[in-house]
């Protein structure tokens, strides 16, 4: 019984980070309707820009943070601006075939410059260890990332559906036309929306190092699980998202222990039935 | 055509009926964009339906054809209860529509397109054996329909580089290469030049008597002109309905919708 | 791809034959003789070519956005190994075994995929191709997992040629195969049911306002696809006399939509030109450095979307188009 608690915290721990990651996706996809499978780069960018910090400077994991989020939210930023605005919000088939480019472009690149073997960065002395809990050992790091997530969900969702600003991204989304005619600067809004996701999947990209290994084919690896979380926790909704994150976690965890001879085909198979059962996703937008 | 129940004298063998609906609904998050709804078009009917932006007239349309299902209520065929029923099973009963905003193909010529329309009438268009260019009889038939509405110097142009009034003829040659028994026309003369509207209208107006036709019109002198009965739709509700005379003169209609100027128009 | 029908029926999809189509086919067949040396890598050509053609009949007409295809290459190609190792290794019948497999897993995958946004389309056929691929993977006793099956012994052609190491048999053979499909598709796709995919392409809010049972057309034209990608699948199996699990994946997924939006889609010809350019462009820049050869694919692909000209094929079509503009007085 301890064993399967532990196996499911595991679990939860997992889906949190693929939640950090994924959340920018929703956000790009569920409100701006982008298609973008590169999103990972921004993930595996992020954990490459920690551990050079961290070998060159020294820089801990909790230091590099804020300047991650900060780097690759500015990232973002000029990216929509260059970029991804060119490309028409209404064919998907484009967008896939563009965020594929970038993802190809994103792997060669860090491929040409940190070598094809995995990175490691150190997780902060105040991470380590474990805790007791109620007879379980509860990993603390993992206990940390269960916190961030709880922290970014409940602070996305007041930004999104009690601010200014996310009310005017929600109804920028809704109809750019109206929108703008509003006065709603729905170019800014677009633009900070995905920086605020880019600069999230970078944040959990160095979260991840240890736990989701960091190497040139991130980008691609992870891109089936991404996209399954977003999609299946229903466009747009951070919370949809957090709940398809967590159980994906759990599957694949506890999947992995207990059937290792069935492996990656949980998740694909459970991909699949999510889509039939759920076509919508898990929390659909009220739209 | 009836506002209120059917059968409005005993006694009277009331003519063929080819649509009907009974009390339709449709209801958008706490807004019934469509209210209580019936309406009955006897075979061979001319019809216009009128109502200001927003009475629900395009709704109704979509709700007659299958765009979506009705929140309560029921549309028949003829004796047939459709309600339950796809669009294009509709289309293959002859139940058929044109929309308001063009609905066409871009990148197709216009031949193309009112071929396709006839292949899918005829049920030709699962066929994948021969070419299109080898079927001389929908080519045919296609080339004449685009004659009769004046587009003919037009079939081998792409849709997309139509001039706007040209694509709205070609929206009503696909509907009338299906052959409809109904016709619901939604707005068909917007977009064109006063003088063509009147030939499109001709046109419709020389179908054959079985066929049955409601059209949506803003344009009085359209409605005035080739309606028998004209319906007035507001709020989602039938408001009334009558001969264009009686329409015309109805003092709840000119506050509504007609305005001044129409009524001044008609003395 | 116009032809005449008559005065009226001119400017009609028609698939007649024209010279420059004959000159086109004539090119791999003179390349049999030109390049001996060089056949095995022709055959892979052609092999790409008639998968992106596959792809393009479910892409490029039906319109149906699949990161997934390889499922049914995959299918194909494992079907055709396995009836080899299992003592039957008649080429031909192999084929078809492969395409019935593979259209069976199209036509019932199809449901889930006809019914969705271009994004759930997306998700499932990526979704199905990864669970076949790790089907493949876990079922290694038969399958022979990462390590595949080699030395399949494929029984000879017509029950004559053999295929030999120079890949002179299995050149001819791809390039017939390649040609029969490229014919049959060609008329499906200038006949009223490939019309009518083009029109769902075009306006799928117009179709059933037609009378047109729009998911059934696109199950069809989804099954038919796979089948011919199933085609494709087997006739790489058999040529190589093995299969592994690269067959199925992401990668291969990838690389088929590349090369068919390289070329340019809803051309026929574009996925032959691009599974072409891909194919070489790949033999020579990967030997150089994998490296070079992902930035470049990245590179080219985002050229390609900002471009919006639909591929080489497309730029083609609007450069001939401002010169024949240009040189009417």
């Amino acid at each position: 019984m301890a064993a399967f608690i532990t196996v499911l915290f595991d679990g939860v721990a997992y889906g949190s980070l693929l939640f950090v990651i994924s959340v920018g996706m929703s956000v790009t996809l569920g409100l701006m309707r982008f298609i973008n499978l590169a999103h990972g780069a921004f993930a595996m960018f992020g954990g490459y820009t920690a551990c050079v910090l961290a070998e060159r400077w020294g820089v801990s994991m909790f230091a590099s943070l804020p300047v991650v989020l900060v780097g690759f939210a500015a990232v973002g930023a000029v990216l929509e601006r260059l970029v991804y605005r060119w490309v028409s919000r209404t064919r998907p088939l484009d967008q896939v075939l563009l965020t594929i480019g970038i993802a190809f472009i994103a792997t060669a690149v860090a491929s040409k410059i940190w070598g094809p073997y995995p990175r490691r960065l150190a997780v902060p002395e105040a991470l380590t260890g474990q805790l007791h809990v109620l007879g379980v050992d509860l990993g603390i790091y993992r206990l940390f990332l269960i916190g961030m997530v709880v922290v970014i969900t409940t602070v996305l969702h007041v930004l999104i559906e009690r601010t200014r600003f996310g009310a005017q991204l929600r109804a920028a989304v809704d109809r750019p036309e109206v929108g703008a005619g509003l006065g709603i600067p729905v170019n800014q809004v677009f633009t900070a929306s995905f920086a605020i996701g880019s600069g999230l999947a970078a944040v959990g990209g160095v979260l991840g190092v240890e736990t989701l290994g960091l190497d040139p084919v991130f980008t691609f690896r992870f891109m089936v699980y991404f996209l399954l979380v977003v999609v299946v926790g229903g466009e747009g909704s951070i919370v949809g998202s957090a709940l398809a994150a967590g159980a994906l976690g759990v599957f694949d965890v506890v999947g992995k222990y207990y059937f290792p001879s069935v492996g990656g085909f949980l998740i694909y198979g459970l991909m699949v039935v999510l889509l039939l059962v759920f076509p919508h996703g898990l929390i659909r937008r009220g739209r | 055509m009836t506002a209120g129940g059917p059968g409005a004298e005993p006694g009277v063998a009331s003519p063929p009926v080819a649509l009907r609906t009974e009390g339709l609904c449709k209801r958008w998050g706490v807004v019934y964009v469509n209210d209580r709804i019936d309406l009955t078009l006897p075979v061979g009917a001319r019809h216009a339906l009128i109502g200001p932006n927003g009475a629900g007239k395009t709704t109704l349309v979509n709700l007659l054809t299958g765009l979506y299902p009705p929140t309560a209520g029921r549309v028949l065929l003829g004796d047939t209860d459709v309600t339950k029923l796809a669009m294009h099973e509709r289309v293959k009963r002859g139940l058929v529509r044109t929309f308001q905003i063009n609905t066409l193909f871009p990148g197709l010529t216009v031949l193309e397109s009112v071929v396709l329309a006839i292949c899918e009438r005829t049920g030709a268009a699962r066929r994948w054996a021969r070419s299109v260019a080898r079927l001389d009889a929908p080519i045919a038939e296609a080339a004449a329909l685009l004659d009769r509405l004046g587009l003919g110097s037009a079939a081998h142009t792409v849709t997309r580089n139509l001039p706007y009034g040209k694509q709205r003829l070609l929206e009503i040659a696909l509907a009338l290469a299906l052959q409809p028994k109904v016709l619901l026309l939604d707005e068909p003369a917007s977009g064109i030049p006063a003088g063509d509207s009147t030939e499109v209208f001709e046109v419709i107006a020389a179908l054959p008597g079985d066929v049955t036709v409601l059209f949506i019109e803003h344009d009085m002198e359209l409605v005035f002109r080739f309606a028998q009965r004209v319906a007035v739709l507001v709020d989602g509700r039938l408001l009334t309905e009558g001969t264009p005379a009686e329409i015309a003169a109805d003092p709840r209609v000119r506050d509504v919708y007609l305005g001044e100027t129409a009524s001044e128009k008609l003395g | 791809m116009t032809g005449r029908g008559g005065a009226i029926g001119a400017g009609l999809p028609s698939d007649r034959w024209r010279i420059w189509d004959a000159a086109l086919w004539l090119a791999p067949v003179a390349a049999y003789f030109v390049f001996p040396d060089h056949l095995v890598l022709g055959s892979q050509v052609i092999i790409a070519a008639l998968f992106a053609l596959s792809l393009d009949v479910v892409l490029g007409y039906a319109g149906i956005t699949s990161l997934g295809h390889a499922a049914f290459f995959g299918l194909g190609a494992y079907t055709a190994g396995l009836l080899a190792a299992h003592g039957w290794g008649e080429p031909l019948t192999g084929l078809a075994c492969a395409a019935v497999v593979a259209a069976v897993v199209g036509y019932l995958t199809s449901f889930l995929v006809v019914r969705g946004s271009a994004l759930a389309q997306l998700m499932i056929t990526l979704g199905v191709d990864l669970l076949l691929r790790e089907a493949a993977n876990k079922a290694a006793r038969w399958t022979g997992g990462t390590d595949g099956l080699s030395d399949l012994p494929v029984g000879d052609l017509l029950g004559v040629f053999h295929f030999d190491l120079a890949g002179r048999t299995g050149y001819v053979y791809s390039l017939a195969v390649a040609f029969a499909a490229f014919v049959l598709v060609r008329r499906v796709v200038s006949s009223p049911f490939g019309l009518s995919l083009r029109a769902i392409r075009e306006g799928a809010a117009r179709m059933p306002a037609l009378g047109a049972p729009v998911g059934r057309r696109l199950v069809a034209a989804f099954t038919f696809g796979a089948a011919l990608a199933g085609i494709a699948g087997a006739l790489l199996t058999q040529t190589s006399q093995g299969v592994a699990l690269e067959v199925f994946g992401t990668e291969r997924s990838a690389s088929v939509l590349i090369m068919l939006v390289l070329g340019g889609t809803g051309r026929l010809y574009g996925a032959f030109l691009g599974a072409g350019l891909f194919m070489l462009m790949q033999d020579y820049l990967a030997r150089l450095d994998p490296v070079y050869w992902q930035l470049w694919i990245g590179c080219l692909l985002v050229a390609v979307v900002l471009l919006g000209r639909g591929g080489v094929l497309g730029i083609a079509e609007v450069l001939r188009a401002r010169w024949t503009r240009g040189s009417v007085p």
